[in-house]
């Protein structure tokens, strides 16, 4: 088990035909992701060659679905369309199999596109947006494993922590502070760093909690919103697991965006103390540096008798 | 302006970038009483303090003021343009304004707050009011929650009719007030969209003697994300208020942002670059910008953000952390050494390199002559540059 996204879910791929859909395509099939296709609209009929293997693409996901019972399909296409591409893809899922995820890895997509986008995915409860502006989702296998997304797959490796986190490269090195001390991971998610996307923190914490592989969890915040101190109070009524955290941009100075659309304090809300204040309350163990998340990490193991 | 274009009721009013031409505002409009506003992007102008940029002497308390006679208007036109207004909002810095607003005056009853923007928790755009106009928003809702009312409007629905009514109820609108404010809803909602904002802050919202609901002052901020879609928005953006660094980093795919600090950072990833910075204040350093050169940078891309960080005169030291995903490190190490030598670097460099192809980068940075430094984890490549410029100071 691992959440939402077994080691072999079969994955299709949006934008497959552009330049960084097949880059990214290709490096999920060297992972060992079930690629199944992609879609492309006006480019369906075509095949795209993947580490010397050729792939269908379809016109529309509704084609792709039915063709191929796909799980899963991840988004790699340009801003402007990117959220019709989400619409499609709930659309597709919801009427052919009444489920399906939805990864979006796309940065810069209109916020009010993304409003429209998230309540239309919110009318199908079957389908799962995760992103967009984020790195995937993986779950490392024995043996590779699924990678949906963008995430260096080699640094990974099957195990029991579970990740969530709203940044790309800082999530690349919880995982790198997993591995130092001996430890893999069941499923890391990267919600995104926009301040409208899918699936959240508290979403996250309760897959974790209801999931059987996962025994810790790692959660990376950022300033901006609340949305790190819902979860943490959510979290300690609600999970029973060890959580460990860390927040990003106690040094952001106020009313700066910084990188992502959605790491701003505004109004002096969402710094990265009051985040800080909110897992502490919540029991969740802080480590206030990165390169030290291993170290807390194996400090709440042992608590729990888990090492 | 854009309001006026989408049909929000809004005050005649003439923008002026002189006292000349405040004056010919005054005789134009033909309203005996009349608002000289200071235009800069922050709130809290009303309140702010305007001091002379060279003295810090303070000028005048205000910089939203209602003049009564010409010579008023010349008063304070003079007291302002060209000199620093600080506002709760502009930080101690406070910013130059070069541009004023005459405003015609008007029969006010009562003034209120209209806000309408992308609120994060519901995911939707929401409309906030209150019978609290010209008050500091933030306080209104620390103290008296209450007496801010909400409507939440479906995206994939629009604005209902019930929705305006029961918001101008609330306010305690009737008959014409409560008409004119659900047309203005309407066409703000429709604008708000229409132009991508991310907020839209009508304060104060007036009624008028005659039961008319008028836009007094507004803020309107966009999303930047949806810029392509926009090219008018180059015509409303006042370059002289951004920071020239900021805007070149962003022409070149980086995002900077920059800080008082006198460590560089080079970092890829928006997360990872707050989170150096933040490491660099935990061991005692000071970070002097963010800088994320995003996921696929090239070898160009990395020289033009050493140029960028190198332009600070603040800089000591610089740390680049990169931990490659899509981006492999060799390409950085050769972007980092070709970028070092065409830039003569002359101040420390620590380099912490993991991820994709990290062996490779690290034997890159280690064969140079160059003198760099390499760390292997965040920590300690943050505890080097700050050793290395001589502690915290």
């Amino acid at each position: 088990m691992a959440i939402w996204i077994e080691e072999d879910a079969k994955v299709l791929v949006q934008g497959i035909t552009g330049k960084q859909g097949m880059f990214h395509a290709d490096k999920m099939v060297e992972y060992g992701t079930q690629i199944v296709g992609g879609c492309t609209p006006g480019k369906g009929g075509q095949t795209v060659d993947l580490q010397g293997k050729a792939y269908p693409v379809w016109h529309s996901m509704t084609e792709a679905i039915t063709a191929t019972d796909a799980d899963a399909t991840v988004i790699y296409v340009p801003p402007p369309f990117a959220a019709e591409a989400i619409m499609e893809a709930a659309d597709a899922f919801d009427s052919i199999k009444g489920e399906g995820v939805i990864v979006c890895i796309t940065e810069g997509i209109p916020t009010l596109d993304m409003v429209k986008a998230v309540a239309y995915v919110e009318n199908r409860p079957g389908v799962r947006l995760i992103g967009p502006n984020c790195p995937g989702i993986i779950t490392p296998g024995a043996a590779g494993g699924a990678k949906i997304g963008i995430m260096p797959g080699h640094i990974h490796a099957k195990g029991r922590i579970g990740i969530v986190s709203k940044s790309g490269t800082l999530t690349y090195e919880a995982v790198a502070q997993t591995m130092s001390i001996d430890e893999g991971q069941s499923t890391c998610v990267g919600i995104g760093g926009d301040p409208v996307n899918g699936t959240g923190f508290i979403e996250c914490l309760a897959a974790f909690e209801n999931d059987p592989q996962t025994e810790a969890i790692i959660m990376i915040g950022e300033i901006g919103g609340n949305a790190e101190q819902e979860a943490a109070a959510w979290a300690a009524e609600n999970v029973t697991k060890p959580i460990v955290g860390f927040v990003a941009g106690a040094t952001a100075p106020p009313g700066k965006r910084m990188g992502h659309a959605g790491a701003i304090i505004s109004g002096g809300k969402g710094t990265a103390e009051e985040k800080f204040e909110a897992f502490r309350q919540a029991g969740i163990a802080c480590a206030m540096d990165p390169s030290e998340l291993g170290k807390v990490l194996l400090e709440s193991l042992k608590t729990a008798g888990l090492r | 302006m854009l309001l006026r274009a989408a049909g929000v009721p809004v005050l005649e009013g003439v923008h002026c970038t002189t006292v000349g031409e405040a004056l010919n505002a005054y005789d134009s409009l033909g309203s005996k009483v009349v608002a000289v506003k200071s235009q800069i992007h922050a709130g809290g102008r009303g309140k702010g303090t305007v001091f002379n940029p060279e003295t810090k002497d303070v000028v005048m308390e205000g910089g939203v003021k209602i003049a009564f006679s010409k010579d008023e208007v010349n008063t304070y036109a003079t007291n302002i343009l060209g000199n620093l207004l600080v506002t709760i909002q502009t930080g101690d810095e406070g910013k130059i304004v070069n541009n004023l607003y005459i405003e015609a005056g008007c029969d006010i009853a009562h003034e209120y707050y209209l806000a309408l923007l992308v609120d994060r928790d519901t995911k939707s755009v929401l409309i906030m009011a209150s019978t609290e106009g010209g008050m500091d928003i933030e306080e209104v809702a620390e103290h008296t929650p209450e007496l801010i009312h909400k409507v939440v409007v479906d995206a994939n629905i629009g604005i209902l009719g019930f929705q305006k009514r029961d918001l101008g109820m609330a306010l305690g609108l009737s008959g014409a007030a409560l008409k004119s404010f659900g047309k203005m809803l309407s066409s703000m909602y429709t604008m708000f969209c229409a132009e991508d904002c991310a907020m839209v802050e009508i304060n104060p919202l007036v009624r008028t003697g005659a039961d008319e609901m008028v836009a007094l002052d507004a803020k309107i901020s966009f999303d930047e994300n949806a810029e392509f879609r926009h090219k008018n928005w180059d015509d409303l953006r006042d370059i002289s208020e951004e920071e020239d660094t900021e805007i070149r980093a962003k022409e070149t795919g980086l995002s900077y942002v920059k800080l008082d600090g006198n460590i560089g950072c080079l970092v890829n990833g928006a997360g990872l670059a707050m989170a150096t910075m933040d490491v660099i204040k935990l061991y005692g350093g000071e970070p002097a910008n963010f800088l994320d050169v995003g996921g696929g940078a090239n070898e160009e891309q990395v020289k033009t953000a050493f140029s960028i960080i190198l332009e600070d005169p603040n800089v000591k030291g610089i740390l680049v952390n990169i931990f490659g995903g899509i981006m492999r490190c060799d390409i950085i190490a050769r972007g980092v050494i070709a970028a070092t030598e065409a830039l003569s670097l002359q101040v420390p460099l620590v380099v912490r390199l993991a991820g994709t192809n990290v062996d490779e980068g690290k034997a890159i940075l280690a064969a140079s002559t160059l003198n760099i430094h390499p760390a292997d984890d965040l920590a300690e490549g943050a505890q080097k540059i700050v050793a290395l410029i001589g502690g915290g100071q």
